[in-house]
């Protein structure tokens, strides 16, 4: 009896956060009368933030170093969008202008990652100083005015403008038109079973290696995220299928998941954090690690100006203010150790969801925008205080 | 009808999972030096943080009676109040302040609005009188060595106007010396009526100054041993409380190893200090390994044998350094990092495994691996399944206690993760293991088993290089013996012809000449 509470005391630990988004969309659910699980917002909370899933990924890799944060992120946004901008306004091929965006990012991340990891600049400081810098580049390229974006493969392509959604491939083939997305469907589907048959690969592992882990709790666990992922995707095939910065996110996240969980950088990500001098002398060369970090921060800040560009057809000088902070929440709010060396992508995920959820929820019951910041401050707040306690509590 | 200061009956203890301390009863007279002891994990240290008021009342059960009245401890100001002061294993100083500074934080002299230093600074020098250091209070904590730092520790708790005084583990980074005058120091302070408790590992230490003698094992007591007797008690005696059974052999036999060609050898090497570069910390010292052999490295605290092994380490501590190394005949250059010194087949084991060694918020697996990923990889891309069963061979091969290789590490007793340490070198592959403190504060039983993975290293033709401050343990694991003092190599015996007295005469001797 005594262990049975205690595992779920455990088990509330574990999960709070899902638990709290699972009680948030429930609350928005109510409050709005269904209206925040429709398709139509299920889209716009992708769509709307989409930049904040690429951020935060690679800001989890930065604080995975040992709390370190980005915060020149939102003026890289910005900057990288306006050269983009300006060199389509100007007629550049859309391929080379995002491969200057991309390109720009990872320099910038190159450069501050140098300063942090080979000079032992503090991260605040180094990109303190970006953030200001960058800022102000950005209006010089921009001239101080919004440029916009006619390309309309670039908007499709980036989710802005109206047909920015995955074609359903399936019924132009068979020649009929109608909902629901039957392309949409059909990934869904073989996500949703892929990542079945990766759970059960993972059990038989466990098996054979005597790993004991609850097999129903992994069971429960796999069940509902593929009934959450498929009412997602059944929603979305009901309106216009996937909508292509869907796409984008995705393989950031994916791509995130495979080098935090499967690659010796990303172990090595763990180890500076959770001991750098340790780490040090087993002969992990550190300084790459913040390296890495920091260069790949760059790089999602350069996918993520080309994100925000695209879905607001254009760039204003002003454009990825806060960004950072939005990144930064997302991974604490996920779990993420201001100290570094705990934190996950799914987390990350999680927290990131939050946000947009009790954004978007409170822009549809209507709630002031200078009271939602009050929130979302809040929430910061709570994730971060509760996680401490937790923590405490353990000892 | 005795007079106990300190009662602690029937007190028990619960973690999420774990019953810590299972009715527990300590009593301590007025007066007296009372010995705590036990292995790791044993529930020393709850008991202590039950005592001072780190875990609240009502966290636990039982009764604290202080000075005969009964205690409700909130904090550890409410236990300080009444003159218990606790002074930790870890040192708890400031390095950038000064003694006085240190000795009054959070105690400050003065009234609210502004610290009085005149006074601080004066009742300070007056208190690192009565522990019998001569240094202003105006110097900073960096400046002095770790014993004086331990006696500012104590200084403080005097300030603090402390009268049960608890010691845990208060020799643990002190040379002999040190250890002995701290010794002394407590002895007499007992004179003067003071209340002591000592939590230690070192049992001789324990058996020269305590009173009366409790142990505990598995968060019971088990015994209390009176230590007033003309003879102290033997350290066989409390080890067989503490283990429940007799420890016959507290050394494994070695068994004869065919000991081979001089796998590492430094020549002439000198290291500097990498603040004060010209300060000399190992000076001109020589030394070599063969394959298949223990070489012992024996000196007191801050003789330079870690700066020695980590200057070795691709150096990894140290500025200025020069001199020659050889590893199998050829001389190399190692480049200023660890990663060079792995390639070359060196190992370091840290004395510092919480500091330097391992990663305490990742599991075990991840730790064991840590060293020598690639061998779990393939293109930078870890095999996950290959790593769990290496981690689990090693969990085997050093029988560490641990449901699961997934277990933190963080969670582990200190005896389990100098295991996990030491299995993440042997799965490194590495030639030449530079052992640094392989026992420090861990219990008899973990030690033995350490020792015995030593022997299997050597017997696998690894040359081991043992530095410790533990004499015994060093005359029973080594071939050979350096002996290291101020920085220099004094003397070198082997094995067979040492002895206690006979280093320490030639650390002595050492100490005169220069």
């Amino acid at each position: 009896m005594n262990e049975n509470r205690m595992s779920v005391g455990a088990f509330f630990q574990k999960y709070t956060m899902v638990i709290a988004l699972v009680a948030v969309v429930i609350f928005f659910a109510i409050a709005t009368g269904g209206n925040s699980l429709m398709p139509g917002s299920i889209n716009n909370l992708i769509s709307q933030n989409g930049y904040v899933f690429v951020l935060a990924a690679g800001m989890l890799l930065c604080i995975l170093t040992g709390g370190n944060i980005d915060l020149s992120v939102g003026s890289v946004v910005c900057f990288t969008a306006a050269v983009g901008c300006v060199l389509m306004a100007n007629k550049v091929n859309m391929w080379i202008a995002v491969l200057a965006m991309l390109g720009i990012g990872l320099l910038i991340g190159i450069f501050q990652g140098f300063w942090i990891a080979k000079l032992r600049v503090p991260a605040f400081i180094a990109t303190l100083s970006g953030m200001y810098a960058f800022r102000g580049f950005s209006n010089v390229v921009l001239g101080g005015f919004r440029v916009d974006i006619t390309n309309d493969q670039f908007l499709i392509l980036f989710g802005g403008g109206r047909e920015c959604y995955v074609p359903d491939y399936i019924r132009q083939w068979m020649g009929t038109t109608g909902k629901p997305n039957l392309t949409c469907l059909a990934i869904g589907a073989v996500t949703i079973l892929v990542y079945i048959l990766m759970t059960v690969r993972k059990i038989l592992v466990q098996r054979k290696l005597n790993i004991h882990q609850s097999i129903p709790g992994q069971v429960i666990t796999t069940v509902l995220i593929s009934g959450v992922v498929g009412f997602i995707v059944w929603q979305l095939s009901n309106l216009r299928g996937f909508p292509t910065v869907l796409i984008w996110i995705a393989l950031v996240l994916g791509i995130y998941q495979y080098i935090t969980t499967k690659t010796a950088m990303g172990r090595h990500l763990y180890a500076v954090g959770g001991n750098e001098k340790a780490t040090a002398l087993s002969g992990v060369k550190t300084r790459n690690v913040y390296w890495f970090a920091y260069a790949s921060m760059g790089l999602m800040a350069g996918l993520a100006g080309i994100l925000t560009a695209a879905r607001a057809k254009g760039i204003d000088p002003v454009y990825g203010e806060g960004y950072e902070m939005d990144a930064i929440a997302s991974c604490f709010i996920g779990g993420a150790s201001a100290y570094g060396g705990i934190g996950k992508v799914s987390g990350m995920i999680i927290g990131a969801v939050l946000m947009g959820v009790i954004n978007q929820g409170m822009n549809m019951v209507g709630v002031d925008s200078n009271l939602q910041k009050v929130v979302k401050g809040l929430v910061l707040l709570g994730a971060v205080i509760f996680d401490v306690l937790s923590k405490r509590q353990k000892r | 009808m005795t007079n106990y200061l300190l009662e602690m009956r029937h007190i028990t203890k619960t973690f999420p999972g774990v019953k810590a301390l299972d009715n527990v009863n300590l009593q301590v007279e007025e007066g007296e030096i009372h010995a705590l002891v036990g292995e790791n994990g044993a529930g020393k240290s709850t008991l202590m943080n039950v005592l001072s008021g780190i875990y609240p009342y009502g966290t636990y059960e039982g009764d604290i009676v202080y000075n005969g009245k009964e205690c409700k401890f909130n904090s550890i100001k409410d236990s300080e109040k009444l003159g218990i002061v606790i002074i930790h294993q870890e040192l708890a100083l400031v390095p950038e302040m000064t003694i006085g500074e240190n000795m009054y934080l959070g105690n400050e002299r003065g009234h609210r609005l502004a610290i009085d230093w005149n006074t601080t600074y004066s009742e300070a020098d007056k208190y690192l009188r009565m522990v019998g250091l001569s240094e202003s209070s105006k110097t900073q904590v960096k400046d002095i060595g770790t014993g004086k730092q331990q006696l500012v520790e104590i200084a403080k708790a005097l300030a603090k106007q402390a009268k049960l005084l608890i010691l845990d583990e208060p020799t643990s980074s002190l040379n002999e010396e040190d250890s002995r005058a701290l010794l002394d120091l407590m002895l007499g302070f007992k004179k003067q009526g003071m209340t002591m408790i000592i939590i230690s590992h070192k049992l001789n230490e324990v058996a020269y100054v305590a009173d009366k003698i409790t142990v505990i094992r598995d968060g019971t007591t088990i015994e209390t041993i009176d230590n007033h007797g003309r003879e102290p008690v033997s350290e066989e005696r409390i080890i067989k409380g503490m283990v429940g059974r007799e420890m016959t052999n507290r050394f494994p036999k070695r068994e004869k190893v065919k000991i081979g060609d001089v796998m590492l050898e430094v020549d002439n090497w000198t290291v500097h200090h990498p603040l004060y570069p010209e300060r000399k910390v190992v000076d001109n010292v020589s030394m070599f390994v063969r394959k298949g052999e223990v070489v012992g490295i024996y000196g007191l605290m801050g003789a330079g044998r870690t700066e020695l092994a980590m200057s070795i380490f691709g150096q990894s501590y140290g500025v200025n350094i020069t001199g020659q190394l050889k590893i199998n005949g050829r001389e190399v250059h190692l480049k200023k990092s660890a990663s060079d010194a792995i390639k070359h087949g060196i190992a370091y084991v840290t004395e510092d495994r919480k500091g330097n060694g391992l990663v305490l918020s990742q599991s075990i697996k991840v730790n064991t691996s840590l060293a020598h990923l690639d061998a779990v990889s393939s293109h930078t891309v870890i095999d996950g399944d290959k790593e769990y069963a290496v981690a689990e061979e090693y969990r085997e091969k050093l029988k560490t206690k641990t449901p699961t290789v997934e277990q933190l590490v963080g969670n582990l007793s200190g005896g389990n993760q100098q295991k996990v340490l030491l299995a993440k070198w042997m799965f490194a592959e590495q030639d030449i293991m530079l052992l640094d403190e392989p026992t420090r504060g861990i219990d008899v039983g973990a030690k033995y088993e350490i020792y015995c993975i030593i022997n299997d290293l050597a017997a696998a033709g690894k040359s081991v290089v043992m530095i410790s401050s533990e004499l015994p343990e060093v005359l029973a694991m080594s071939d050979r013996i350096y002996i290291m003092n101020e920085g220099r190599f004094v003397g070198e015996m082997k094995a067979s012809e040492a002895t206690q007295e006979k280093i320490m005469a030639v650390i002595l001797q050492s100490g005169r000449s220069a």
